[in-house]
């Protein structure tokens, strides 16, 4: 039984710096195995839509008719389960997250070269 | 001649991070009585094993809660393992116990730290949390998630730990011993906590048994009841397990189990670490399960048992999946605890059994 038992912590706290990072004026490092995010690379992707299927959030629509491959990324869940499951190994978990957003938009990639789009 | 009340207590109160429900009944101050209730944040997660594979399914039974998600994920697993006779490989059993024993620490440092918000002693919460991160940023070096980490897959796990990771896993750990002993003195001897702890909420032995308490609300009470003590995985490897207890059986008793199983958690780690085995961490699983086949297993989550129950229809979905959840047990425990406190101390004996209504409602 006592009093102040956090004294020593207390202090060392004081002289510290702090435990928390100032974002975003600080940018923190990610792991290299950190889920981020989703991306395919698109011209080698073959639309066999087994990211679709496997998907447990469906989050990830094929488009054959557009040639697009698209992923709500408010619906993901980040679990990679589409990634080990890619036959041409071309979806990517990337290790930085997608950037916040005001309003809710799919992340669209379109063959032929064409840059991603937001739908 | 007392005056009796009735006191609506949540769905949202600042000590529950999740809502629960209970209609106090009260003579002046005291407690005499209460009524809970769920279904705030109902899911209807089992029903989805339907729409689902069942290796799909993995990514969902994880989900059923953020702070024991490791724990869904192994049961799950191990159940649909038990169904499809598939033998996990050794290593993948270590590295799942390393994981499970991680989350334990983890799960009891944000209990710690909760409770200590509970009680307003905020830079111990604090203190509790920011030791917590140590363990997170383990998890997410390891696996790439902070507290939903995809790990567990059914036939063993997705990733592997390196040795020499494993060795700064347990470095990173008895690192924070010197700090974690500093806030378990606040926590145990710390004359403003113990006012608010010793003697609060007081569950017996017997009651604890009558009412099938699970976890650290039951060893709490002198139960030592802990199915880690079964040997699953490979618990069975460990030198000597012990179930931790006390026999006072009030909120400080309950604080103090979840203490030391801290210390306890570090020390299989440990243990596990070293002896980890080479080898596969995964075998492939195909094929479905028989139709009409079934099977449970139980674990050892962080707040207490866990029960699992899969049947199988023959396809590649379940038929039926259902999990009891230690929260949903410890509830009649928990009222029977409140009866006789004042009205003050309810949210503190509330906060004591770890409450997780997701985990409770799916």
């Amino acid at each position: 039984m006592g009093w102040f038992n956090l004294g020593h912590m207390t202090l060392k706290s004081l002289f510290s710096k702090p435990a928390t990072a100032m974002y975003p004026v600080i940018v923190p490092t990610y792991f290299e195995k950190t889920k981020g995010h989703i991306e395919v690379g698109i011209e080698e992707c073959t639309l066999c839509s087994l990211c679709q299927r496997r998907c447990p959030s469906q989050a990830i629509t094929v488009d054959k008719e557009t040639q697009s491959w698209a992923i709500d990324p408010f619906r993901c869940v980040q679990c990679g389960y589409c990634v080990s499951g890619c036959p041409k190994d071309c979806l990517f978990m990337i290790n930085s997250y997608w950037p916040p957003a005001t309003t809710k938009t799919v992340a669209v990639f379109t063959k032929a070269g064409v840059a991603p789009q937001e739908g | 001649m007392a005056k009796v009340t009735s006191i609506p207590f949540g769905p949202q109160h600042p000590v529950l991070p999740e809502p629960v429900h209970l209609n106090l009944i009260l003579e002046d101050e005291v407690v005499v009585g209460a009524t809970p209730q769920i279904g705030f944040v109902h899911r209807g997660l089992e029903k989805l094993v339907e729409k689902r594979d069942y290796q799909q399914f993995m990514y969902v039974a994880e989900r059923i809660c953020g702070i024991c998600s490791f724990g869904h994920s192994l049961g799950y697993a191990q159940t649909v393992e038990g169904l499809l006779e598939v033998e996990v490989p050794q290593r993948a059993q270590y590295l799942r116990v390393i994981w499970h024993e991680l989350s334990r620490v983890h799960s009891h440092l944000l209990w710690l730290g909760l409770l200590a918000d509970g009680f307003g002693f905020e830079a111990l919460f604090m203190h509790c949390w920011r030791l917590r991160e140590a363990v997170l940023d383990i998890f997410e070096k390891t696996t790439g998630g902070r507290v939903i980490f995809s790990a567990c897959t059914v036939g063993g796990v997705l990733h592997d730990i390196e040795d020499s990771e494993l060795k700064g896993i347990v470095e990173t750990l008895r690192g924070l011993g010197d700090e974690y002993q500093e806030i378990s003195r606040s926590f145990l001897n710390d004359r403003s906590v113990n006012n608010r702890l010793v003697g609060i909420g007081v569950l017996s032995r017997q009651e604890a048994y009558d009412l099938s308490a699970v976890g650290p609300f039951a060893r709490a009470s002198g139960v030592a009841y802990d199915i880690r003590s079964l040997g699953y995985g490979a618990y069975a490897e460990l030198s000597a397990f012990a179930p931790i207890t006390s026999d006072q059986g009030d909120s400080y008793a309950r604080c103090k189990v979840r203490v030391e199983e801290v210390h306890q958690s570090i020390d299989i780690i440990a243990e596990l670490a070293a002896k980890i085995p080479a080898g596969e961490i995964a075998v492939p699983v195909k094929g479905r399960p028989v139709k009409g086949a079934e099977t449970f297993s139980r674990l050892e989550q962080p707040r207490g048992e866990a029960f699992y129950y899969v049947k199988s229809n023959g396809t590649k979905n379940l038929a039926r999946f259902r999990v009891r959840t230690p929260t949903s047990i410890n509830i009649p425990g928990m009222i029977t605890a409140l009866v006789g406190c004042q009205l003050a101390d309810v949210p503190m004996i509330v906060l004591t059994i770890d409450p997780c209504i997701s985990c409770t409602e799916r």
